[in-house]
Parts: C-alpha cells; structure tokens; sequence
C-alpha cells in the first residue's frame, strides 16, 4: 500500500465531474500538483480516503485553460492560485481569486520556462 | 445591516511569529469575512530541483522549517528510497521515529507557549519554552543539531546513539512528563485559559471535513485524521490510536496537542525499550526514477513529498505539500462569525507555519 | 484557585536557578556530538574537490593547482556533508561555534607543496 501510485490519466473535460463524483464518495483531497512538460503542463491531483492515496492526472496543453475544482473543493483554491502565479495556468473560475496576486516573485511565473 | 470594516491584520503582528495578511471584514466587533493572502516569503526552494542533485536535496528539504525540521527530511528520504527500492534497517526506522516523536513533543510545547502568548499567560508561555529546552538538549546530543539534525540519509540514519544515550533519553523524559503534568493542568482545568478558548473558533466536523484540514486542527473537530494510523514505518507496532477530541474550537485544539505530548512521551519510552540491535544504514546506488509520494504526519499534520525522477541525479519535479497549506481553508471558515479579539487565538489555533507553506 | 494551578512550579522557579545562561559572560552548552565548525587537516587532504561539489552551500573552494583549501565561515550550515565524503578523512566537525563576526570571513588552508609528497608516496610503493 504504501509503494503504490494510483495514477489515473483523465482528460481536461472529465475534471470537475470527477472531482464532483469524488466529493460525493467522500474522497479528502490531498494537493494539486503542476509539472511543466514540453509544450504541456502536467497537473496532478491526489485525493485520500480510508489513507489510501488516488492520483488523477491532465496532460494540459500549453495555452489552454482549465475549470477550477473549487466548487466541489473550496480548499483547492490555494493550490490553484499557487499554480495560476508559478506556471501561468490559467485556471477559471475560482472561487476565491487572487487575479495573480497570490504569491509575491521577483519574475512572474518562474517555473513556466524553465523547460 | 450595520457598517461593514475592513481591518487588515498582518503581516506584520505582535502575536504571529511570520507573515500571513488577513482582511477582516468586521461588522462592528465580529467578523464576517476573512480573506487570507500569503506569499511574502516564498523562497522557491522546489525550483532548487534543477541545480541541486538529488542528495544535495536533503538539506534543502531539511531547512523548509525550522521545528518539523526532522518530519520534512523523512518524508523525503522515504519517497527517494521507495525509488530506489532501499529496505531502510529496522534499527534506523526506530531511531527516526524516536526522533520524529520528540519532535513532536518539542513543537508542541511550542505551540502550548504560544497560545499561552497570543493570550496573554506570560509565565505559562516561558514555562513551556523552558521544559521545551530539555527536548532541544537531548537533540544536541544525539544528532549534534538543536533544531537542523542532518542525521538522516537515503538508506538509513548517519549517527547511531548508544545505549547509554538511549538511557539518559528514556530519564530525561520521564522526568520532564512529571513537570509537564503541572503544566497540562493549566491548560486543561484553568479558568484563564478557558475563557479564552472555550466556544471560539467553533468548526463542525463535516465542516473541517470538506476543508480537507489535517493534523490536530482535524483531529480537535473529530475528524480521526492520522498517517501515522496506517501503521507505516513501525507506528503498527507501538499500537498507535489517533486522539480526537469533538468540540471543535480553540480549547479541544489545544486539549489533542496536549494529549499527544503525552502519547508522544509514551511511545518515545516504548520505542527505547524495544529499540533492535543492527545496522543503522545501507549503501544505496543508482539514481531515482518513477514518481512517488509520501506522506509523513508532522506535529502540525499530514504532509505530502512528491518526487519525479527521470534517471539522472536531478530530480525533474519535488513537491512539498506542508499541513498549514491546506489549513489555511480551515482558518477561513472558523474565523467567519468570530470577535475581533479572538482572532489571534484563532489564527494561533492551527498552529501556522507559513515559512512551511509557501516553501 | 485558579491562579495556584502553577503555583509549585512558579515557587520552584523564584527561589531556584534562573532557567537561562548569560552567553556572551558564560560559554555555551556544548556537547561530544554538537557540530560547531569544520577543520581540515591539511596534511592528509589530496584536495580532490569532493568536498567542493557536495557541498550544498557552496562554501568550500578547493584550489587543486595551488593546494588552497578554503571555506567561507558565514556560508557553511554545518551540515557535515563534506566530512561524511571525505575519502580520506581529513575533515573533522569540531564542537566549539565560529565566533560572531560583523565581516564574513574566510578562512584558508595552505597545503604542503605537491613535490614534497610525490617522492614519498613514491617510495611507500617501492
């Protein structure tokens, strides 16, 4: 149990409604982590429940813009704003938006070139 | 309606030790509204991943904070080694969790002064820092550090300690418990202490529940939260049992991290009694690859350490996921409907650590 | 009494020794395995740069042409690293601190002339 990684790739689209059905079954939600890839973003979200930990991944497309999943998850919005100001992500519709004024970088968005 | 205010709190504050900003809506005295913003200290330590190798790595993860210092090491180690596929001797995973447990202890003593600080219990707060320097000592000894060890190592621990060491450990402790249960005392039955944090900053179990909160924030609204229940590393074999406790405010979080000194003490005695003979570390060779992530319960909560190697001796991707991070929410939501006076117990009440949180 | 919760503790420590030391007048507490600052024997040292790369601060400059070992006081964080990887031991953490200091100081290490050694190892091998 604790040598697994449970990962699931799922496409942009399929987020919130996953994240929505997860709510449901009473998953905790861990992190959001983003990864830079070449030309894409990886962004990796992980949930909890009964301390079993399950991964799901979006390959997200440099450019293109992603639905926030704080309507299931209010506290996902620190991990989104976190991401929007490092990566440059556009994530939409965040229930509490800093509009890029989340964390405070001598550059913005240093981790969006650094490949 | 009454007339809506705006106070801002922070960064800058006599009761917090780092800089968090806090917009308080207030509506009279009570709050309304509370809009969190961080960020005045990030120091890019997860961008560090592509200058440092690997190992190099160690002692930057090491310095993401200054109490949990030893908690946010092991979860590093344990993601590099499941990589690595490295079985960590028996005799190192009791001495880190020795270590992990005093850690413990010794930040919350931290935090218990604290509180007695955001409150105004000046001798109570010394108090607590002064029983908390018996712990730092004992750190100095076994590992050379009071608060940055640098004793672990991918594969094992660096400094074994003797059995003479583990005795004067197990008397030291045994000592300070009789001393602290004067000072529990205190926090549990005084009337002082109470009417500061009894009823104040209430939060319901469903509610700390879909905030996703962890650690003893969690655990004081009932949510039986603990990685160290999965019984990883050897937490299965102390026999490990989460406190909770269900009132929800500032006092049932006090009253966990009360009780866990005392679990902690409890199971650091266990572990010096059973503490195997053997090796302290294995050779590892070869570099990470895959990913993983590996959560560790620190005295604040649960964290996560996400690593991603491809082969080289830079690893493409670290991630720390500290317990303030996701408590953050959690503050929000306890500070909606309280008095404007309460708000640095509240805000003490989760114990931040924000240095931790934007890493 | 509320108040008296604490009253045996705060007795103990009105008529007892104060709790804290007056560093600067009195030394600070140090242990067998405290790490205070790193010496080099120099005599031993094949300045291979090792301790130069682990280095996680960058606070040691090995100058092999010239034999200078050299490490910037206020930059190291005593982490050990550089006498755990040590190939020949040289390197040894001392207990005692570096002094406080208003300047940032570097301190450096002159090794013996490489001449000097050649024949003698030269000679273990003969």
């Amino acid at each position: 149990m604790f040598t697994d990684f449970n990962l699931k790739v799922i496409e942009p689209t399929e987020l919130v409604d996953t994240a929505r059905t997860l709510k449901a079954e009473g998953y905790r939600m861990v992190q959001i982590c983003a990864t830079r890839i070449p030309d894409a973003y990886e962004l990796t979200y992980s949930f909890d429940k009964d301390l079993e930990l399950h991964h799901y991944r979006v390959i997200l497309p440099e450019g293109k813009e992603i639905q926030s999943i704080t309507d299931s998850y209010f506290a996902a919005f620190v991990y989104e704003n976190e991401i929007k100001d490092l990566f440059g992500i556009n994530i939409t519709h965040i229930a509490l938006d800093f509009q890029g004024g989340f964390f405070v970088t001598n550059e913005p968005t240093p981790w969006k070139d650094s490949k | 309606m009454a007339k809506q205010t705006i106070i801002p709190f922070g960064p800058q504050h006599p009761v917090l030790p780092e800089p968090i900003h806090l917009d308080l809506v207030l509506e009279d005295e009570k709050v309304v509204q509370a809009i969190p913003s961080i960020g005045f200290i990030h120091r890019g330590l997860e961008k560090l991943v592509e200058k440092k190798e690997y190992t190099e790595l160690m002692y930057v993860t090491e310095r993401i904070c200054g109490i949990c210092a030893f908690g946010h090491n092991w979860g590093y180690c344990h993601a590099i080694e499941i990589l690595l596929n490295v079985e960590v001797p028996e005799r190192a995973e009791y001495l880190r969790v020795m270590w992990h447990e005093m850690s413990r202890v010794h930040s919350h003593l931290l935090w218990l002064g604290l509180l007695a600080d955001a409150f105004g219990f000046e001798s109570l707060f010394m108090h607590c820092w002064r029983l908390r320097e018996g712990i730092l000592d004992l750190f100095e000894k076994t590992t050379g550090g009071r608060v940055i060890f640098s004793v672990n190592k991918i594969g094992g621990v660096h400094r074994d300690v003797s059995p003479e060491m583990l005795l004067e450990i197990s008397t030291v402790i045994a000592g300070m418990k009789k001393e602290y249960d004067e000072l529990a005392k205190v926090f549990i039955e005084d009337v002082s202490v109470k009417n500061r944090t009894v009823g104040v900053g209430k939060v319901s179990k469903e509610d700390a529940a879909a905030l996703c909160a962890v650690g003893p924030t969690a655990r004081g609204s009932g949510v039986p939260f603990d990685i160290r229940s999965t019984g990883h590393s050897i937490y299965g074999k102390l026999g490990f049992e989460p406190i909770v406790e269900e009132g929800g405010d500032c006092y049932a979080r006090a009253l966990v991290r009360v009780k866990e000194v005392y679990q902690s003490m409890e199971m650091i005695q266990k572990i010096i009694a059973e503490m195997p003979e053997g090796e302290i570390s294995v050779n590892v060779k070869g570099k990470p690859e895959g990913e993983f992530m590996a959560r560790v319960e620190q005295p604040r909560g649960e964290s996560c350490y996400y690593v991603k190697g491809n082969g080289t001796k830079n690893l493409e991707r670290m991630r720390v996921r500290t317990p303030t991070n996701i408590n953050v929410p959690f503050l929000v939501s306890a500070l909606a409907g309280c008095e404007l006076a309460d708000v640095p117990v509240i805000v003490l009440s989760i114990d931040p650590c924000i240095s931790c949180t934007e890493r | 009494m509320a108040s008296f919760k604490m009253g045996k503790m705060v007795m103990r420590s009105l008529f007892g020794k104060p709790a804290t030391l007056m560093y600067p007048v009195k030394p600070a507490k140090i242990t067998e395995a405290t790490r205070g600052h790193i010496t080099i024997n120099v005599d031993t040292c094949i300045f291979c740069g090792i301790c130069q790369k682990k280095c996680p601060t960058n606070a040691i400059t090995v100058d092999r042409k010239g034999r200078v070992w050299s490490i910037e006081r206020m930059k190291c964080i005593q982490c050990n690293c550089c006498a755990v990887n040590c190939p020949k031991d040289s390197l040894l953490m001392e207990t005692t601190y570096t002094a406080p200091s208003a300047v940032k100081i570097t301190d450096t290490f002159q090794g013996p002339p490489k001449e000097e050694k050649a024949p003698a190892a030269a000679a273990a091998e003969a």
